[in-house]
């Protein structure tokens, strides 16, 4: 995906040249609030998108573009190259056809398959996505929305596609069945070497399945990275901020105190000036106004549009060590470091005590503690190290 | 209701005050269609919510923790056992019901199908007030309760429409049409479920502001336990029509006691050690299985951990007492009582 763009008639700019690329195999995340242009993306990717809609830049999947492809090249990839597994499957199904059917069609349409070979076909990736072959007589109101959600799946394997796109494939449904498909489409997509880009605005869950994670803001990506770096350290204050929506239970940080981002999500045909994020931006400064921000690299393998990060930021990120030892004065650091050892001591001497006064039974309190205090205590500890790395010279 | 209101957060009624609301062995049955056997949705639950107290009720879909919530507006009529609220058993009648639909206000999941697109913010927020013939200034009332509810200045939203507006305002709206009357109690089911991540935590910190500006009780229907452990004092986990443990939320957010509640903690992105994922759906509730109701979905059962224990026969054919509605931690688990004798006299 190369400066691609994607304007609605009316003025509506949806994406405004976003750059990704996905390795074969290789699992990523799309992030962002509803209206950020996720969808529109995965829509341009197959073209999808409706008339009218402007697209530019280049879309290349293994190696030919698919914006200027001729249509019967097009309809041939869209099964076979890529698939896509939208939200609500309720809508995505046809209410009136058999999903053993309508699974079989596009193996009927790809393959040249005959309609005996494409049941059984049918019947097998059913089973695949753990439905027993028998639900293929089925109607789609008679499945469960999980079970849905499973023959959504089974259809996009349908033709062995190299990439599949999933748009919220979990968003509807319930924790316990969003872990069962999401654990079903892991497992499926490391088997068969595919590709998956998995859309969605939960941060949490991206980060718990995709290796890459790129968050998306008004119709850019405004930060990218190794999936869980950026969930644990997002470096734009927005990625900041959607891995803070979500809390981590026994955080006591986050205990009576819900973390939201003040603000509505910019309207896509009047897109503010300069960096698009800053009048919602906790931490913006005057230029953030009027100078937009390109992406930067943030560390290895990542990437962040925000004036605070880069080589040349005006104020060093928080947490990050690297640029911080060298810009600032010894004499400003030492305390610091000290009030950092100070905060490692304290909590490295908090968490023993829950876990000794524990008696047997009392594991999922130590294991819920230790696992906050641990980041905390980790994050302080590396605060420390630079700290002493900083003031040893 | 100011004279109750308690200071600062969180700002809980003393435990010998009496509860705001009280449900004592509720039973909500459908009946099936074509001579199917009944849906025992609510299949007998206890459940107190003090003044000022925010209880969230969890569970899959489908375990009937929205059909708890309705019966407790009085939407449907519960098939057993009794609400009272505020120490009054709740009466069915139009004019009872409409008197106590002044004092306890629902919130609904969904903004845009809960707003009629044919009506301007003002009409939607007034309209409560219209019903039940308000008496003072509608204007003042109406711009009051905007503002509670965070869509400000008030006067910028009367004349709008819901599709002008973005997905987290409209939830204020709703909010704000159930304030106007000035309730003692909120329902909300699933409040944030279709909001995005970053307006979710903005209307989460409204509704803890309003337990703490008005001391209204609330009762949160979700499947989402990091917003239990957000917002809410105390949490029941429901399964299949039952509540099946209950407690202070750091209690049981971080010792669960419950395979399931194990289980529903063990799948969060977030959480340490393996997940725990149960296979299939929630069964059927017009076919409870006997003994304990999440038996054959278990895996402390499963796994022989129950049988090691000496409970897995109680697991199969032994049932559990409904827990009681208090604040008391309690669990409703043949396994777990064996684990911890100690803890549950204690508990």
């Amino acid at each position: 995906m190369r400066d691609l763009k994607v304007t609605y008639p009316g003025g509506a700019a949806a994406v405004r040249g976003v750059d990704l690329t996905l390795a074969a195999g290789e699992k990523l995340g799309i992030a962002g609030e509803s209206g950020c242009g996720k969808s529109t993306l995965a829509l341009a990717l197959l073209r999808l998108l409706p008339p009218g809609a402007r697209v530019g830049g280049e879309i290349l999947l293994d190696g030919e573009d698919v914006l200027t492809m001729k249509w019967g090249r097009v309809r041939a990839v869209r099964w076979a190259g890529a698939s896509i597994v939208f939200q609500g499957a309720m809508h995505s199904l046809n209410a009136v056809h058999r999903v053993g059917d309508q699974i079989a069609e596009p193996i009927l349409l790809h393959r040249r398959a005959t309609p005996a070979g494409a049941r059984r076909r049918a019947g097998e990736l059913l089973e695949q996505v753990g439905l027993p072959a028998a639900r293929a007589s089925a109607y789609p109101h008679e499945l469960s929305g999980g079970q849905r959600q499973r023959v959504m799946i089974a259809m996009a394997l349908a033709c062995d596609p190299r990439l599949i796109v999933a748009d919220e494939p979990t968003t509807a449904l319930d924790v316990m069945i969003q872990a069962q498909i999401l654990r079903l489409i892991e497992g499926l997509v490391g088997e068969q070497d595919v590709g998956l880009i998995m859309i969605s605005h939960d941060l949490a869950v991206l980060a718990d399945t995709c290796d890459r994670l790129a968050v998306m803001y008004a119709g850019r990506v405004v930060e990218e990275g190794p999936a869980r770096q950026v969930y644990d350290d997002a470096r734009h204050p927005y990625g900041r901020a959607l891995s803070e929506a979500f809390p981590t239970i026994g955080d006591p940080a986050s205990r009576f105190a819900p973390r939201g981002l003040p603000g509505d999500p910019p309207d896509p045909a009047a897109v503010p000036s300069g960096c698009a994020f800053h009048p919602r931006c906790p931490v913006a400064l005057d230029l953030c106004a009027t100078r937009d921000q390109p992406l930067r690299d943030a560390g290895t393998r990542r990437r962040a549009a925000c004036v605070h990060v880069g080589p040349d930021a005006t104020v060093p990120p928080d947490g990050a060590g690297a640029t911080a030892g060298s810009g600032t004065p010894e004499g400003d650091t030492a305390p610091v470091a000290n009030g950092a050892a100070e905060g490692g001591k304290r909590a490295e001497g908090g968490k023993p005590k829950p876990a000794g006064g524990a008696a047997d039974g009392d594991d999922e309190v130590a294991d819920g503690r230790s696992g906050g205090g641990g980041r905390g205590a980790g994050g302080v500890a590396s605060a420390e190290d630079d700290g002493v790395r900083s003031s040893a010279p | 209701m100011s004279s109750t209101v308690p200071d600062g957060a969180p700002g809980v009624a003393p435990d010998s005050a009496p509860p705001l609301l009280s449900v004592r062995g509720l039973h909500v049955t459908f009946p099936g269609r074509r001579g199917a056997a009944a849906a025992r949705a609510v299949d007998g639950v206890d459940l107190d919510i003090r003044r000022g107290e925010i209880v969230a009720l969890v569970g899959e879909s489908g375990c009937g923790k929205t059909t708890l919530a309705r019966s407790l507006l009085g939407l449907v009529r519960p098939t057993g056992g009794r609400v009272t609220f505020d120490g009054a058993p709740l009466g069915y009648s139009a004019r009872a019901l409409k008197a106590y639909r002044r004092r306890a206000q629902l919130v609904l999941q969904d903004p845009s199908g809960s707003l009629n697109p044919r009506h301007t913010v003002y009409d939607i927020v007034a309209e409560g007030l219209r019903i039940h013939g308000h008496a003072g200034d509608e204007r003042t009332a109406v711009a009051e309760a905007l503002s509670r509810a965070g869509l400000r200045p008030p006067e910028r939203f009367f004349l709008r429409y819901p599709h002008e507006l973005s997905g987290g305002q409209r939830q204020r709206v709703v909010i704000a049409g159930a304030l106007v009357l000035q309730p003692e109690l909120l329902v909300a089911d699933e409040p944030v479920a279709s909001l995005d991540a970053s307006v979710r935590g903005e209307i989460l910190a409204l509704l803890l502001r309003l337990r703490t500006e008005l001391g209204l009780s609330a009762l949160v229907v979700t499947h989402d336990l990091g917003l239990a452990w957000n917002i809410a004092d105390r949490v029941a986990v429901m399964y299949l029509g039952r509540i099946v443990e209950t407690g202070a939320v750091e209690q049981v957010l971080t010792a669960p006691r419950h395979p399931y509640t194990q289980a529903l903690l063990s799948v969060l992105p977030e959480a340490p050690g393996a997940p725990v994922v149960l296979t299939g759906e929630p069964p059927d509730p017009a076919y409870i299985p006997g003994g304990c109701r999440f038996h054959v979905r278990c895996p402390v059962l499963a796994s022989g951990e129950a049988g090691r224990a000496g409970v897995a026969d109680a697991c199969r054919n032994g049932e559990l007492e409904i827990l009681r509605g208090g604040d008391e931690s309690q669990v409703a688990c043949h396994w777990a009582r064996a684990e911890r004798p100690a803890a549950e006299r204690a508990g």
